[in-house]
């Protein structure tokens, strides 16, 4: 047996001048970033307030960092594809070789799901619910933190895999039999399967986290039916998250048994079935759409009716809309293997009920409109994502009933016209309203709003870039061109690939206007201070407290026995400051205490990932160790709470004065 | 009047003089502990026993099982029909409805489409290494 096990120097691709560039270039900024943290000093500082912390708004910046990160490296995956095909056609061969494009698509789709999604709407719920709700932090602290170190232990694996070794070439969805032990003999897929067995737990824990803090840890008074319209779809998201992502760790389980211990659950020769694979895969697969596409939704609302001026139109349609949805997602997943071969009855009933969820949605949009109409709508850079969306998202719909039905179906599975229509719905859906959420909550994170003029720059270079990019798809979807070639003959389709290269570069300027945006920010942030804590003119609790809000959140806990408390008391207070804020009397607040569990734990997962995909088992079993150590210093630890003295939250009231006191 | 009609929220507290009376742990534990191992015992009896009527004895063994379940939830994992349970009894519904979705969907699913497979001599996917 091998010390390192499979691993040697030749799993570093010397020969592959694209990959090694580009590890060079991350490694050294890496570098460089890690020199200039330690030579400034600000190591102690990141330790002690950003890695160790617990604190649910720092999670969630930090998750929102990570997903803007990962949107880099899965965008530079998808403009690789773009290039690609719009060269690659008759004689020529392009740049990317297969084996290469293969390892990109693989890479670029479970990037953007895992890793650019999931974090984008993990963050934001991190950061937001907790404040709509009126509460100090989850219900579980630590917790929170374990898991978005898990999700980072994930994104370091799958990147690890840049340089190391190899990525799955399976694609996003790892179908066996290509993705077993003989047609995958490689490390690609162990890599794919560790980093999101490792992700999705840390998933799983949120979605407990979460639930636990929507359903007990509401500001006193506050019904289920007085949350605001992000914490419902929260809500349902988190339940999604805790129903679906045990059946996904179960199945990956299976086919890790499969590729490690000779296990046939997927293979065919011993009996083994690789359609299961399939089923489990989408069991998981379909409520994952709307565990990432709710919260969006949510945001929606949200921006909607803060920058309207007027209450959500139809707040309990919306609430039963969407808990209608999260029932409806659990009945609708053979749709994505309609042409496995079941029979004309399953497949019909299949797809009746794909068309029949996209009613609740359809009331959504209905309801998003309403807000809209009669109110005074102020074009804010929210609310153009929001537009857009709508506009968008709707075509994006309507191609999914298309899909829907089973006979299309047959002739479009598997084309570039599925491509066109899941980037249709997922662009719009999740990604127009991850970006609505970072604007709409910025100021309440940092202190200062982002500059509207690079944000709308920036999205209408995403807006006209996604139609560049993805209607011309749906064309050569329907002239026969399947997904993931590397290579083509048929020239018909090379000036509508050239089109869509074209629509990336201008979601690449999209991209480019983001990060001046952020500069330019930052830049003037002095002129952009929010010292009311409430910027928009907002609705709900997280905007009564200070921009940024304290460790604590909020001195007293708001009582807030209706919707829209916060909109509520401003009309009561008729723009007169509140006098009770100078008489209001404090009391210590207990707070979770800042711990290294979660950097600790995501340290030997990765150990552990690593050291199993490549054999290493003394090393696996070291991690392994280490993990469980952490855990029994966690369970035996002392004390997890620090009082913060009354004296200190009041002098932060005194320096932060707020509106009016709920 | 909305407050009775969702529930209540957290940091109301109950008016209702019947909530505030509940069995102390030890008695619940043991009626717990007492009836899932009649139930268990049972169960044993059943599978070994001649004196049942023998196709009866799975449906048996599956209604103790269920009833087993039952216990679990009502004296271990207390799941009352209590105002203040509203919570855990809608997970727990949404837990057997997820469950009951996936597992009988994957059946019907899978049981299809081994019927729709072609008989094994059209079906040459063995030798295709």
């Amino acid at each position: 047996m091998n010390f390192l096990g499979k691993l040697s120097w030749d799993a570093v691709p010397l020969h592959e001048p694209i990959i090694m560039g580009t590890s060079a270039v991350v490694v050294l900024a890496i570098v460089f970033i890690l020199g200039w943290i330690v030579i400034k000093g600000y190591l102690p500082y990141l330790w002690r307030e950003w890695i160790t912390s617990v604190d649910h708004k720092r999670i969630g910046v930090m998750y929102i960092v990570l997903a803007l990160l990962m949107l880099l490296r899965g965008f530079a995956d998808g403009i690789m594809m773009r290039s690609q095909q719009a060269v690659a056609a008759g004689g020529a061969q392009g740049y990317l070789p297969p084996e290469h494009f293969d390892q990109i698509f693989s890479a670029h789709g479970t990037i953007m799901i895992f890793f650019v999604a999931m974090p984008l709407v993990i963050g934001l719920m991190n950061f937001a619910v907790p404040l709509q709700l009126g509460v100090r932090d989850v219900a579980f602290p630590t917790l929170n933190s374990v898991s978005f170190w898990l999700t980072a232990s994930g994104v370091l694996l799958t990147n690890i895999s840049l340089a190391v070794g190899e990525f799955s070439k399976a694609g996003w969805v790892a179908y066996p039999p290509l993705s077993g032990l003989q047609f995958s003999p490689g490390v690609g897929v162990d890599y794919y399967l560790w980093a999101l067995q490792i992700s999705g737990i840390g998933t799983l824990l949120s979605g407990i986290n979460f639930v636990t803090t929507i359903l007990k840890m509401r500001a006193p008074g506050m019904g289920l039916m007085h949350m605001p319209v992000f914490c419902w779809t929260a809500l349902a998201s988190n339940l999604l998250i805790v129903a679906a992502f045990p059946v996904l760790t179960v199945t990956f389980a299976m086919l890790l048994l499969d590729r490690y211990l000779d296990f046939h659950f997927f293979t065919i020769d011993a009996g083994g079935n690789p359609m299961m694979y399939v089923n489990l895969f989408w069991v998981w697969g379909h409520p994952e759409v709307y565990i990432l596409v709710l919260p969006a939704f949510g945001i929606y609302s949200e921006v909607s009716a803060t920058f309207s001026g007027k209450p959500l139109f139809g707040y309990r349609s919306m609430v039963a809309a969407t808990m209608t949805i999260s029932i409806l997602a659990y009945t609708v997943w053979l749709h994505h293997f309609f042409t496995m071969g079941a029979s004309a009855n399953i497949n019909a009933f299949f797809g009746v009920m794909s068309m029949i969820i996209a009613v609740p949605t359809g009331v959504k949009i209905f309801n998003w409109l309403f807000t809209m109409y009669g109110g005074r709508v102020r074009f804010t850079v929210p609310v153009l994502w929001t537009i857009g969306f709508m506009v968008t998202f709707v075509l994006g719909g309507l191609t999914g009933v298309l899909l829907a039905v089973p006979p299309i179906d047959f002739q479009m599975h598997n084309s570039l016209f599925l491509v066109a229509h899941f980037h249709h719905v997922i662009i719009p859906g999740v990604v127009f309203g991850a970006f609505a959420g970072y604007h709409y909550w910025f100021p309440k994170a940092f202190g200062f709003t982002l500059d509207e003029r690079w944000g709308r720059r920036s999205f209408w270079c995403w807006f006209i870039g996604f139609h560049l990019a993805f209607m011309p798809l749906y064309v050569v979807g329907l002239m026969g061109m399947t997904r993931r070639m590397q290579h083509y003959d048929n020239l018909d389709w090379q000036p509508w690939l050239m089109v869509a290269g074209i629509g990336a570069v201008v979601i690449l300027a999209g991209i480019v206007c983001q990060v001046v945006q952020l500069v330019v920010s930052i830049r003037d942030r002095e002129q952009n201070r929010d010292l009311t804590g409430d910027p928009w003119n907002g609705r709900t609790l997280e905007w009564s407290t200070a921009s940024p809000p304290p460790a604590w959140n909020f001195a007293v806990l708001p009582y807030a026995a209706e919707t829209d408390t916060f909109w509520n008391r401003k009309q009561r207070a008729r723009g007169k400051r509140d006098e009770r804020a100078q008489e209001r009397e404090y009391d210590p607040i207990e707070m979770p205490k800042n711990s290294p569990t979660g950097f600790v734990t995501a340290f030997f997962a990765v150990v552990t990932g690593f050291a199993l995909i490549w054999h290493i088992w003394w090393m696996a079993g070291l991690g392994a160790f280490g993990a469980l150590v952490t855990f029994l210093v966690f369970a035996f630890r002392h004390e997890d709470e620090i009082e913060i003295p009354a004296e200190q939250i009041a002098r932060f009231d005194r320096a932060h004065p707020v509106g009016v006191v709920i | 009047m909305t407050e009775a009609q969702y529930g209540r929220a957290p940091g109301d507290n109950s008016s209702d003089p019947v909530e505030a009376w509940e069995p102390s742990g030890l008695l619940v534990y043991t009626i717990g502990l007492l009836l899932a191992v009649l139930l268990t015992t049972t169960s044993f009896w059943v599978a070994n026993t001649s004196l049942l009527w023998a196709p009866g004895i799975a449906l048996g063994l599956a209604v103790l099982a269920i009833a087993q379940m039952g216990v679990h939830l009502v004296f271990f994992l207390h799941i009352t029909t209590g105002p203040d349970n509203t919570n855990n009894v809608l997970a727990l519904a949404f837990g057997v409805l997820i469950v009951f979705l996936v597992i009988a969907g994957s059946l019907w699913i899978m049981a299809d489409l081994n019927e729709m497979m072609p008989p094994a001599e059209l079906m040459d996917l063995h030798m295709q290494h």
